[in-house]
């Protein structure tokens, strides 16, 4: 069994008296789809900005292809393959498309450092970034800027900057948040498309994505792990059950 | 919060074009259109429009495509000129000189202040420029063997390489304009390039970028830099213009003005910012000729443009053409 | 360096802090509730201290000209907020930093129409004049004093408004959320006038204290307003105690700085060095302590909002 991708110890964070994250380990392997459910407040997306590095752990260690990033700011981690998504569409509102997607591209092509000569006609760059938008769906609406997409298609951009990356780890932070049944399905499907190709750490209420999804699911209540395992393990786990899933499974 | 529209450089309207091209046209075709009684004096007056447009562009650069609203622009400009009137009074008075130390030394203060304020955000970030703006006023001010608070005369203007250049009106007239007009192709050319890619990225989502991998603190310093340095030429032809040297150059008030400047134009497009300086200058010149009262006229008139032309020169002239189309 | 000289400028120093801190708290309040960014804010110092020289000429009555300058300017102020700042506050800070100059250009202007460009000066209360022994050899004006006074006593009376009383509750909330209080059902726009209306106050009353000890001209309000900026910028805005520290910080240092500052040099270089570099060092070593603070804590030493 080779290195995990991702791995998390004992992390720990506060927020005034508010324990978010109550000694979080969590390792992720390669290729591995892992899912991390729990009810709104468990401290998911807690979780993911403390891997991510906007937001400093009290304590604990990340660790990164077994390189210890826990004090490495939020630039660096991505330079050494760390991409996400937001909750919160968080994207360039007034660059297109195609140019929020290859200034990600950019990032991992050369230096940025380049003051003369059109960065919106680099062909290199354009057609790479083309190729994410044309695999996520969004191929038509390239040259859109980004705030008069629909909120749909802004979800889909996010997946498309960090895709873009080529990350070594990708963290989603509810991609399905807001969209409607179609645009789940079709993103489902790209997820579902890119399996495999590198590690996922996926935070979702979309319990149908989930399943669909997840080799692995990792339950966080109160910001502790409950239980994490097979799907069918997860969803059989009494506690786990009694805890989160209950109605859920409707 | 105002929404304005994507920064110029982001787009490729034939406006973005077609209006520098005829502002810089106009500017080069005035000393032909002047008539020979008033010509020094319309060349005196724009060229100093001129001068402070250099400032005002590098200015766009921070306020209009990088959200960094600097208040201690005037400093670049001030250190600049220092360059020009300490070197003169230890008798180095040529450009081949004077200049690279103009451009240096605003610059280094850019590096170290930069350093400084870009850790800062908002409302901090305009206080602390503010400041460091008024620190050199008051360290300009008290340089007892360079005029201190009174300032210092330039005994002549630069020589360039040994041959008295910029004496004739005319010469140095198109020497300014040589040099607005490199100022404006350089930001031109710097804010669509990758580098002005990712400074207007951090304008737009900084946390964004960051997660895909920037490091926006450095590049906001680059152009911090860049910008002062340009400040400094500016402040460079200044002395040159004026053949004076005041601590008053540095004042928060002066930089106050060069963000009017700015505002006044239409932040984000470069080329207001030259409209800007023009619109401030003539209205600083016909005022002041009406009463010295002036500013009691143009104070309300800053609130009125603010409270109602947010867009500038440049908003208004675009409102124009649309609802004549 | 006698110690009385010492002593002199430290309470010089703790002078100036005082009417900074008049001058910070108004505002501080006024960017931490309202998130309004005044520059204009010199403008009410200024117009205290012309104010107080004018009801002064009417009144012969330095009392009777404090409380008339202290209404005038808190009306003025009043009429400043409903022509042009209450439209200000939905705009970003680069909209209320312009128009607010704008307002700095009036009204210094003004000042300049209706009384001149030459300082004007108002005489210390007879009682009040002439100069105190504190100690052997340490003559001190009493009306510094009472500046001082005044100052500290202000000073408690605004910690214990904001502390314990209703209205204060609400400015502290407001200073950490204002949405939040508003959403609360709290008439934000009557809090809003309040805490204008205090902080002109402050300013004015800031204004007639240094008029008998300070030139009254045109354009004494914009050099105190930068420290002013300094102050709250190092004590963090929207925190009144982060006004009061800051402002003590500030006055001392400058006030210490610019007195000891060639003398301070002289031990390391020549007498002619340290002259010429000592003044120049010594205005440039709040800024540089600005500069120093932000560095370690970039919004400030008590930011209200936290970090």
């Amino acid at each position: 069994m080779s290195e995990p991708v991702l791995r998390i110890e004992a992390l720990c964070k506060h927020f005034g008296g508010l324990l978010v994250t109550d000694s979080v380990t969590l390792a992720i392997n390669p290729g591995e789809l892992h899912a991390v459910i729990g009810p709104n407040g468990a401290g998911k997306t807690t979780l993911i900005n403390q891997i991510s590095g906007l937001i400093r752990p009290d304590a604990g260690r990340i660790e990164l292809g077994g390189r210890d990033v826990t004090a490495l700011p939020t630039h660096a981690r991505a330079a050494l393959g760390v991409a996400r998504s937001f909750q919160i569409t968080s994207v360039l509102p007034r660059f297109s498309a195609l140019q929020n997607v290859a200034l990600a591209v950019q990032a991992r092509s050369g230096s940025s450092f380049r003051f003369f000569g059109r960065a919106d006609h680099e062909r290199a760059l354009n057609e790479e970034a083309e190729a994410v938008l044309a695999e996520v769906g969004l191929g038509a609406r390239a040259h859109v800027p980004a705030l008069a997409l629909s909120h749909g298609e802004k979800r889909v951009l996010e997946l498309a900057i960090a895709l873009a990356m080529r990350p070594k780890l990708l963290l989603l932070d509810e991609p399905m948040a807001g969209i409607g049944r179609d645009e789940t399905e079709r993103l489902i499907a790209v997820l579902r498309a890119l399996k495999g190709r590198f590690p996922v750490l996926l935070v979702e209420h979309d319990m149908t994505a989930v399943f669909a999804l997840a080799d692995r699911i990792s339950v966080l209540i109160y910001g502790r792990i409950l239980a994490s395992g097979a799907p069918d393990v997860v969803r059989a786990d009494p506690a786990v059950i009694a805890a989160y899933l209950g109605d859920e499974m409707e | 919060m105002v929404a304005l529209p994507a920064p110029a450089a982001q787009r490729s309207a034939p406006a973005d074009v077609i209006a520098p091209a005829l502002i810089f046209v106009a500017l080069a075709a005035v000393p032909l259109v002047a008539s020979v009684g008033a010509q020094t004096y319309v060349l005196d007056l724009v060229s100093r429009i001129m001068i402070f447009a250099i400032a005002a562009v590098a200015l766009d650069v921070l306020i209009g495509y990088g959200g960094l609203i600097s208040f201690g622009h005037a400093a670049f400009v001030g250190l600049g000129a220092y360059a020009v009137g300490i070197l003169s009074a230890h008798g180095f008075g040529d450009a081949l000189i004077a200049l690279p130390v103009a451009l240096a030394a605003s610059a280094l203060f850019a590096l170290a202040t930069g350093a400084v304020c870009l850790r800062t955000h908002g409302v901090y970030f305009i206080m602390i420029t503010l400041a460091f703006s008024q620190m050199m006023f008051f360290t300009a001010a008290s340089l007892a063997p360079y005029g201190g608070d009174d300032g210092l005369t330039v005994r002549a203007r630069s020589t360039i390489a040994g041959f008295a250049l910029m004496r004739d009106a005319l010469s140095f007239y198109y020497i300014v304009f040589a040099c607005l007009l490199a100022t404006y192709l350089l930001c031109r050319a710097l804010l669509g390039s990758r580098f002005g890619r990712v400074f207007c990225g951090g304008r737009e989502n900084p946390i964004r970028m960051a997660s895909i991998g920037y490091d926006v603190f450095r590049y906001q310093l680059v152009a911090y830099v860049i910008a002062g340095a340009i400040g400094g030429l500016s402040g460079f032809l200044l002395a040159n213009a004026v053949e004076f040297v005041s601590p008053a150059y540095m004042s928060w008030q002066r930089s106050g003005e060069l963000v009017i400047m700015v505002l006044l134009g239409g932040m984000g497009t470069l080329y207001g910012a030259v409209m800007g300086a023009a619109a401030f200058v003539l209205a600083e010149e016909w005022l002041s000729g009406l009463t010295e009262h002036w500013k009691m006229i143009f104070g309300p008139l800053l609130v009125l443009v603010v409270l109602f032309a947010r867009g500038g020169l440049v908003g208004l002239a675009a409102r124009l053409v649309r609802s004549k189309a | 360096m006698p110690i009385t000289l010492l002593i002199v400028q430290i309470l010089n120093g703790l002078q100036l802090g005082v009417i900074l801190f008049l001058i910070a708290a108004g505002l501080t309040l006024v960017f931490g509730v309202m998130n309004f960014v005044n520059l204009a804010h010199g403008v009410q110092y200024m117009l205290g201290a012309y104010l107080a020289v004018m009801f002064y000429g009417l009144t012969e009555n330095f009392a009777a000209a404090l409380v008339l300058a202290l209404a005038m300017a808190l009306l003025l102020g009043l009429a400043l907020e409903f022509a042009v700042f209450r439209h200000l506050y939905d705009r970003d800070h680069l909209d209320q930093v312009i128009a607010t100059l704008g307002v700095i250009l009036f009204v210094n202007q003004g000042v300049k129409f209706l009384w001149g460009a030459a300082p004007l000066s108002l005489p210390i209360p007879d009682i009040l004049s002439g100069s105190v022994v504190l100690m052997p050899g340490l003559l001190y004006p009493v009306w510094r004093l009472v500046v001082i006074l005044a100052g500290l006593l202000v000073a408690a009376l605004l910690f214990i408004l904001v502390a314990y009383t209703r209205v204060g509750m609400l400015v502290r909330a407001g200073a950490t959320n204002a949405p939040m209080v508003s959403a609360l059902g709290v008439n934000i726009r009557r809090l809003f006038m309040i805490v204008f209306g205090f902080g002109t106050m402050l300013a004015g009353f800031a204004g007639v204290m240094v008029a008998p000890i300070l030139s009254v001209e045109p354009g004494m309000g914009d050099s105190i307003l930068i420290l002013a900026f300094v102050v709250i910028v190092i004590g963090g805005i929207g925190s009144i105690r982060g006004a009061f520290l800051g402002a003590l910080l500030i006055g001392l240092v400058d006030t210490l700085g610019r007195s000891f500052s060639v003398d301070l040099l002289r031990l390391v270089l020549d007498p002619s060095a340290a002259r010429t570099v000592g003044p120049a060092l010594a205005s440039m070593l709040i800024y540089l302590l600005m500069a120093l603070v932000l560095f370690i804590r970039p919004a400030g030493l008590f930011p209200a909002q936290g970090r």
